[in-house]
């Protein structure tokens, strides 16, 4: 009964929201190159089903891969602001003022330094795009462990990699769950700027272009629901691993 | 019988913004092996440190601590540490949890040895049929037994206890006090009990230190003369009532405010 309640209620919503779209453009009697409708969607989808598979293919492994690139960074940094001092003074006004730079100008400077390497250069802004709140809260996890938690092992004398991985790696991984969820969002729309503002024909990105010369509306708007469809599926893929690495953290309800 | 710790001389400062703030003043203190030494103190006044320093887990400035013959400057496996905060680790299971020292002292020793010793534990304090329970699920008294657990699960030669039952309800510490004395019965231990709790300090200890107020020195020290199976009931007797009195006048010392203050 609750299983069915878990899936029925957000499906609901969906179709819900499908109705009204279709029923606001139906009122207005809009024609589908200002605003298309849920029914025109199928056919786009149909008519260009091969380039979706594709292009969605791409646009989510070169969004994973910026992922990875910014886990593994982010949690280096982090660990290096987490456990020194100097290199949390050193590297929090840099990081802070890199992130504030809005990443939409950093898309010619890349294009122009790595001309000509499309998958690494959207790979590249996925991963700047999306490493800083991974490093701050790895950073914040790190530097805020009581230190009584690294005594009891402390006092065993137990080295610095063992009270990291048996205290502080998973002390800090709701924490770092936390900005993975904000993380994978950003990452996606890195890879998708990339891909519109500097179009060399792959990726959704590129296909939402493709739609917006030829005057194609519907397949715009077939673009951004596969977009959506993507980023639902990469936030819940993250849910479910913190479900298993740090399913602890949550506390029964009730 | 020999000293199994031994505090020489020791005297410690932190070095503050202010300039060095003295902690600890040439402070002395003998453990025979198997006794119950708690400490009392007014706050602040260096007794923490002096849990870290027997720890190995700072080096005083001036001073020598000694366990078992050997001259302490860097922690070791012998030695279990229980704090006012439980510390218990949320994503392992309460056996998980007192398992852990085992983990690192006795790395080759198998899983089920393991689980057996700290069962054995468990049923000791009244946890069992709790073991497979994470920490937030347990009371603050049920979390403290399992940090006990924890902290002499490896045989540990010393434990050192800094205010353990500082933050359970009166009654609650009562129980966990009765809970430690059958442990100590069964498990034989040398022990420093850090405590701001009179009672605690003579109803657990064989001898019980009192700390001078910052920096601390040794300023008295009672040698608790009541039988070792002590109850409850042991603080109502005549004798009890006068050591407390004695402590809780060396206390009123310490603070510096000797006369003037009911």
């Amino acid at each position: 009964m609750d299983m069915i309640k878990k899936i029925a209620v957000p499906v609901g919503a969906i179709i819900a929201f499908l109705l009204f779209w279709e029923f606001i453009v139906w009122v207005n009697d809009w024609p589908n190159y200002k605003m298309a409708s849920p029914s025109d969607l199928p056919p786009a989808f149909a008519r260009y089903s091969h380039l979706f598979i594709e292009m969605g293919w791409q646009t989510l492994w070169r969004t994973v891969a910026g992922l990875g690139l910014a886990v593994l960074v982010g949690t280096l940094l982090g660990m290096a602001m987490g456990f020194s001092r100097i290199a949390r003074d050193a590297l929090y006004p840099l990081l802070v003022g890199f992130n504030a730079i809005p990443k939409a100008t950093l898309v010619p400077v890349i294009a122009l330094i790595f001309i000509g390497q499309h998958d690494f250069n959207t790979v590249l802004m996925a991963f700047l795009i999306s490493f800083f709140p991974i490093a701050v809260s790895v950073g914040i996890g790190l530097s805020t462990l009581e230190p009584e938690y690294r005594d009891i092992l402390r006092s065993l004398g137990a080295s610095k990699v063992t009270i990291f991985r048996k205290i502080a790696l998973p002390k800090t991984l709701p924490e770092f769950f936390g900005a993975l969820k904000v993380s994978v969002t950003l990452a996606f729309i890195g890879t998708n700027l990339v891909e519109i503002v500097s179009p060399h024909g792959r990726g959704l990105g590129a296909l939402f272009k493709s739609g917006e010369t030829n005057g194609d509306y519907p397949l715009m708007f077939a673009v951004l629901i596969a977009l959506a469809v993507l980023g639902i599926v990469l936030y819940y893929a993250v849910v479910a691993l913190e479900r298993i690495f740090a399913g602890w953290a949550e506390r029964p309800q009730g | 019988m020999t000293n199994l710790i031994e505090i020489k001389g020791v005297t410690h400062a932190y070095r503050t913004k202010a300039g060095p703030l003295p902690v600890l003043d040439n402070l002395n203190v003998s453990v025979p092996e198997g006794e119950f030494c708690a400490v009392v103190g007014p706050s602040g006044c260096g007794k923490s440190t002096l849990t870290r320093l027997v720890a190995g887990l700072m080096k005083p400035d001036r001073g020598e601590v000694w366990l078992h013959g050997e001259r302490v400057t860097s922690p070791r496996k012998t030695v279990g540490m229980a704090f006012q905060n439980p510390v218990l680790l949320e994503w392992r299971t309460i056996l998980d949890n007192v398992i852990l020292p085992l983990e690192i002292v006795a790395p080759r020793m198998p899983q089920r040895d393991r689980e057996d010793r700290a069962m054995h534990l468990l049923e000791m304090v009244g946890l069992k049929g709790f073991e497979g329970k994470r920490p937030s699920e347990l009371s603050g008294g049920m979390r403290q037994r399992a940090s006990l657990c924890r902290s002499i699960v490896h045989k540990p030669d010393v434990l050192i206890m800094d205010e353990p039952f500082g933050a359970l309800d009166a009654f609650t510490r009562e129980d966990l006090w009765q809970t430690m004395r059958d442990l100590r019965a069964a498990e034989p231990f040398t022990c420093v009990l850090i405590t701001h709790d009179l009672r605690e300090s003579v109803f657990l200890g064989d001898q019980v230190i009192v700390l001078s107020g910052r920096p601390a020195r040794t300023q008295h020290v009672l040698t608790v003369d009541l039988p070792a199976d002590r109850t409850i009931e042991s603080l109502y007797t005549p004798k009890a009532t006068e050591m407390l009195h004695l402590l809780r006048e060396q206390i009123r010392i310490a603070q510096g405010r000797d006369g003037d203050v009911h």
